[in-house]
């Protein structure tokens, strides 16, 4: 039990995906511009990895080694046929929101990722939790990123004013803002990590 | 079909809904191949290359296959199995013919086929020139030629970044921002120049 508490633990900090292995940033940065986004994103995102990388620790011994990426691709490419289903159908302003991003989680590298560094040669349950803690990471990460997006870049977040009379930075809310966003942040982190070591 | 149609698609896939820039597709292969000119100049040749032959195949595929059979929903399972297989097709094929080429692309080819830009193109292909189900008049240009400039967009930030980055590594930058945060604080500069093209009336 401990074991997989610590699956689920390294994916939010350790071993964060956007921040420290930075992957799937196309995402990461295209969709932060409001935290609402952001939480829809992430929760589409930990779906397809839990989903594709407990389906992923359950064929590993059924799948030929040389095709195995084709394979990985296809169950993803399922799962996220499943997300952007379900999203349409019960959440349509949102799919409007993340347009053409939800399909191309396919193409996320975390998922992928996880599928062929640690799920294939993993346990089911080591890997659940694996993709739920990689999953909960990125959407931590999303959170903060749009967090700090939105505030700076609208004044509100969530929808609520944070201070009055604050003049917003509309370019944080743009794509120039984001790319910004993102590299002060890693570097930002470069410098805890340089304190630790 | 007019032209006034094909220069917007030029203006807005190069310019202003650049597909790093402003679409963030593609941005892992732009910070991690963007250090030096020549890679970054094979790269955006083949990514070129992809995404033209792709909108063509996946147009032909939504349009004779997915739209008659009613099988819509299957467009991103469709489309990136016949990316990636159409990729594996190109570098056994170049292997085979051109040995240079080869070593030229290299690495790069097979990278194309999780590159978000890719399988970008297309559904924003079938996203705009189809609507309601039919393709409007002259969609199967319109896509080629965004296929097209999509990876002429790459191609424009991929060459500015790398001619940039090449003349960082003359700098003295603080050590926590080397490489990745400085190519995308760089990037966020670019994307702030490139959004002076909002200006453009047509």
């Amino acid at each position: 039990m401990k074991n997989l508490f610590k699956e689920f633990l390294k994916g939010i900090i350790r071993e964060n995906p956007t921040f420290v292995l930075v992957l799937g940033l196309c995402p990461t940065l295209a969709v932060s511009t409001s935290v609402i986004n952001g939480i829809g994103m992430g929760i589409a995102a930990t779906f397809v990895l839990l989903g594709s990388n407990v389906i992923v620790a359950l064929i590993k011994n059924i799948i030929p080694a040389r095709i195995r990426i084709p394979c990985f691709i296809v169950v993803i490419a399922t799962f996220v046929t499943i997300t952007e289903m379900t999203m349409k159908a019960y959440s349509p302003a949102l799919n409007r929101a993340l347009g053409i991003y939800v399909p191309l989680i396919v193409v996320n590298c975390i998922v992928l990722g996880r599928a062929e560094a640690y799920a294939q040669k993993q346990t089911v349950l080591n890997s659940l939790f694996d993709g739920l803690g990689m999953g909960v990471g990125f959407t931590l990460a999303l959170i903060l990123i749009s967090g700090i997006r939105e505030a700076l870049g609208s004044g509100k977040i969530l929808g609520y004013t944070l201070v009055q009379k604050f003049e917003p930075a509309f370019v944080l809310g743009m794509p120039s803002g984001a790319l910004l966003v993102i590299g002060l942040l890693l570097g930002f982190f470069n410098i805890l990590k340089g304190r630790r070591e | 079909m007019n032209v006034a149609q094909f220069l917007t698609i030029f203006i807005s896939a190069v310019f202003l809904y650049n597909v790093i820039l402003s679409r963030f597709l593609g941005l892992c292969s732009f910070v991690a191949i963007s250090k030096e000119t020549k890679p970054a100049m094979a790269m955006s040749l083949a990514v070129m290359f992809v995404t033209t032959m792709s909108s063509i195949i996946t147009w032909f595929i939504y349009r004779f296959l997915l739209i008659p059979f009613g099988l819509t929903y299957l467009r991103t399972i469709s489309f990136i199995l016949v990316i990636a297989t159409f990729v594996q097709f190109v570098e056994m094929v170049i292997r085979k013919i051109s040995p240079p080429l080869y070593r030229f692309f290299g690495i790069y080819l097979p990278l194309i086929t999780v590159n978000c830009a890719v399988l970008g193109v297309a559904v924003l292909n079938v996203d705009m020139f189809f609507i309601n189900g039919r393709a409007i008049t002259g969609s199967f240009y319109y896509s080629v030629f965004q296929g097209i400039c999509v990876g002429l967009g790459y191609a424009l930030a991929m060459l500015l970044m790398s001619g940039i980055r090449e003349r960082l590594d003359l700098c003295n930058v603080p050590k926590s921002v080397k490489e990745f945060p400085l190519a995308f604080i760089i990037a966020s500069i670019m994307s702030l120049s490139f959004m002076g093209f909002n200006g453009f009336k047509f």
